[in-house]
């Protein structure tokens, strides 16, 4: 509330020095995406150092503990260790391709932003398309991973950047089932639109029995295959592709794909809560405290997913998706549509 | 459109610098996509020339070099070694000496087990489990070190019996290890044998038939997970071994997931005859049996002794001729090696991650398989 007044107030004030009106909308573009690029970066950082900590808990370690408060500022420390490692191209990658690929992906990753609302009015800008601009902007991610694989000309490298492209394929189809599902109650593409309908808590989409739950489940699975995380971390798989279609990339180049990977994370973390557990909505706090407590929960989650669970097979990966995933999704868009047609629960 | 199209295979190779082949192993994989159509495996990259090293050094000095052979199980290796020699010159080692072998290569047993359970489960993609093993392999790690001041290369089980006493406080440290060890196998097991990924990963990957497993010499857990009844321990008791008793899990698919049951059965079954020495271990005689010198010779022969490491059989070979004190000759068999011969037949049609997963089912480590 008073976040949104601040930034009412000093584009007021900006309107009020009576420069042309083209330069006011650039200015306050500009600062928008300067801030949006902050306040993302920054939230990076810190998961980077949260998950780092939060793996330590579950491993019973301490992790790490040296740099700052709890090694709070790790992370700021391993970022400068980053910019200062020697950029290397290998000699017979692809030149232009291996350049363009993380920068592409931190690109998309960042894009997607202009359309998730932080808070009650806290959002770049509201398009009557919000939810499939975003779907459209993540997908970018894998022409990315595809040209890295591509670029690196190295084996590894390139079964990594095969895997992803599959993967997030086949999960993306799931995932948007699930994400229609809950459009067919808003009636709208709009992000605003979305987290408006669910004003009380028993409006949120995770709760409208018996779609929601199913939905929501559908998207948290087919998201953390989107995201290349475990169990569906295939792309990068360690023990079997050494580092994946990342394993040629040093220094900042590696960094970028880094931290695109954590704001991925974050992206469909922040769906996730605005599209089945009502966004900015909540009692008391600030809309955008209950934007980030939502979206930070299910990082949380993820980052559970991933210091539990194995890796699954490639083939397993393909079958999941397409045999299980896939018609549940498509027979819970029917019983969305079905709900909402028959008036059923329609609160 | 598809006409013009070739497809063609390519080869990868794994290793020697790879996260995922226990030392340094090279696979040369051929490949159909992420399809293995061929794999050949590399070795030689971990090769100390433990052997012709034996061959050079007093029987004393070569505990030592044993240490190295399988760094997992030091203390079977030193076992193995001293058995031979003790074989070849009918040394008699005392009661407690070889209450306290025992004890210590099953503890060793368990380490190296869960050595494989935390790489077992990393290979798979999930991470924490090595870290929960490896905090009970700590425990054992320091009993070893309060034994012997050694956490790894132990060079404990000498010719003739061990190099020392148990300190006081190893008896309430193993009990009180003991107590909880079965507890913490379930929480290992509630980490992954139920865990329906583990299973779709492991069940009917890289089934090891019985024929092919002899046909390969494939020995130990590997062996007994495709349903043969086989524990050197049992079937040519060695040491003391058939003062306890124990079970030899058996199952009979062959493939990795039995492997894995085996091998956390056997962990349990280890403890069991820790506890049975603890209990019975000969307080009135404390004799930890009399070292040979540098000067020791033994009689001319031949000698194969043979036990059963966590790996499969473990055997050492040695040839006297009885007028130095050097062995003329010195052999050693490790499990590994056998094991990592049949990995060709196992991978075929397979995909890569399999390679992994088989891998780590058979618990290679390369440098039993160098030397």
């Amino acid at each position: 509330m008073e976040l949104i007044g601040i930034f009412k107030y000093l584009y007021e004030q900006l309107v009020a020095t009576g420069i042309p009106q083209v330069w006011v909308d650039l200015i306050s573009l500009v600062a928008s995406a300067v801030i949006i690029f902050g306040v993302l970066a920054l939230i990076a950082l810190f998961l980077v150092w949260w998950e780092r900590k939060l793996s330590a808990d579950f491993q019973q370690r301490m992790g790490p503990m040296l740099t700052g408060w709890h090694g709070l500022i790790q992370t700021v420390a391993d970022a400068i260790k980053l910019i200062q490692k020697e950029d290397i191209t290998p000699t017979k990658a692809d030149r232009p391709v291996f350049f363009w690929a993380p920068i592409i992906c931190f690109v998309a990753a960042f894009a997607v932003y202009v359309t998730v609302p932080f808070g009650e009015g806290l959002i770049v800008s509201d398009l009557n398309i919000g939810i499939l601009y975003i779907v459209a902007i993540t997908t970018f991610t894998v022409i990315s991973l595809l040209m890295a694989g591509w670029g690196s000309n190295n084996k590894y490298a390139l079964l990594g950047g095969m895997r992803s492209a599959a993967q997030v394929v086949s999960y993306e189809v799931p995932m948007i089932v699930a994400i229609l599902s809950v459009i067919v109650f808003v009636g709208s593409l709009s992000m605003v639109d979305i987290v408006e309908s669910q004003a009380l808590i028993y409006q949120w989409y995770i709760f409208r029995m018996p779609f929601g739950p199913i939905a929501f489940v559908i998207f948290i699975i087919a998201a953390t295959a989107e995201t290349n995380r475990t169990p569906f971390d295939l792309p990068e798989a360690e023990q079997e592709l050494v580092a994946g279609f990342n394993i040629e990339y040093s220094g900042m180049k590696f960094a970028m794909f880094f931290l695109a990977e954590f704001i991925n994370m974050f992206t469909v973390s922040a769906i996730g809560a605005t599209l089945f557990l009502g966004g900015w909505q909540g009692p008391f706090l600030p809309s955008w405290v209950w934007f980030l407590v939502k979206t930070f929960g299910l990082v949380f989650v993820f980052m559970w997913f991933r210091w539990t669970y194995p890796r699954l097979r490639v083939d397993q990966l393909m079958e999941f998706s397409w045999k299980f995933l896939l018609p549940l999704a498509f027979a819970n868009l029917i019983l969305a549509g079905w709900m909402k047609y028959s008036g059923w629960f329609n609160w | 459109m598809t006409e013009g199209l070739r497809t063609e295979e390519f080869q990868v190779n794994m290793g020697p610098h790879h996260p995922s082949t226990h030392g340094v192993c090279r696979f040369i994989l051929t490949m159909d996509g992420e399809v293995i159509v061929r794999a050949e495996p590399v070795i030689g990259y971990l090769h100390r020339s433990l052997e012709k090293i034996c061959e050079n050094r007093t029987y004393a000095q070569c505990i030592p070099v044993m240490d190295r052979f399988e760094y997992c199980t030091s203390m079977c290796c030193n076992e193995v070694f001293a058995l031979a020699v003790e074989k070849l010159a009918g040394i008699e080692v005392p009661e407690y000496a070889e209450y306290l072998r025992v004890i210590m290569m099953e503890l060793n047993r368990i380490a190296s087990h869960m050595i494989w359970y935390g790489t077992t489960a990393l290979d798979l993609g999930a991470i924490t489990p090595f870290l929960y093993s490896f905090r009970e392999r700590e425990d054992i790690l320091d009993m070893f070190e309060m034994t012997c001041g050694q956490r790894l290369t132990y060079n404990y089980i000498r010719i003739g019996g061990v190099s020392k006493d148990i300190p006081p406080e190893f008896i309430p440290k193993c009990k009180e290890f003991l107590a909880t060890i079965d507890h913490k196998i379930d929480d290992y097991e509630r980490m992954l044998t139920e865990n329906p990924i583990f299973m779709v990963r492991n069940k009917g990957v890289g089934t090891l038939s019985p024929e092919m497993a002899i046909a390969y010499g494939v020995s130990g857990p590997s062996l007994r997970a495709s349903g043969i009844k086989y524990d050197l321990r049992r079937d040519d008791p060695y040491s003391i071994y058939n003062r306890f008793k124990f079970d030899i899990p058996v199952c009979h698919n062959g493939d990795c997931y039995d492997r894995y049951i085996i091998r956390i059965k056997e962990m349990r079954e280890s403890a069991k005859i820790v506890r049975q020495a603890l209990e019975q271990l000969p307080n009135a005689e404390v004799n930890t049996g009399k070292m040979v010198k540098a000067n020791f010779k033994p009689a001319k022969g031949e000698v194969y002794s043979r036990i059963e490491n966590s790996r499969g059989e473990m055997g050492v070979y040695i040839q006297s001729t009885g007028d130095t004190k050097k062995p003329l000759r010195v052999k050693m068999r490790g499990g590994s090696y056998n094991q990592l011969q049949v990995m060709p037949e196992l991978v075929k049609g397979v995909k890569i991650a399999d390679v992994v997963a088989i891998m780590a089912s058979l618990d290679i480590i390369m440098p039993e398989v160098d030397r």
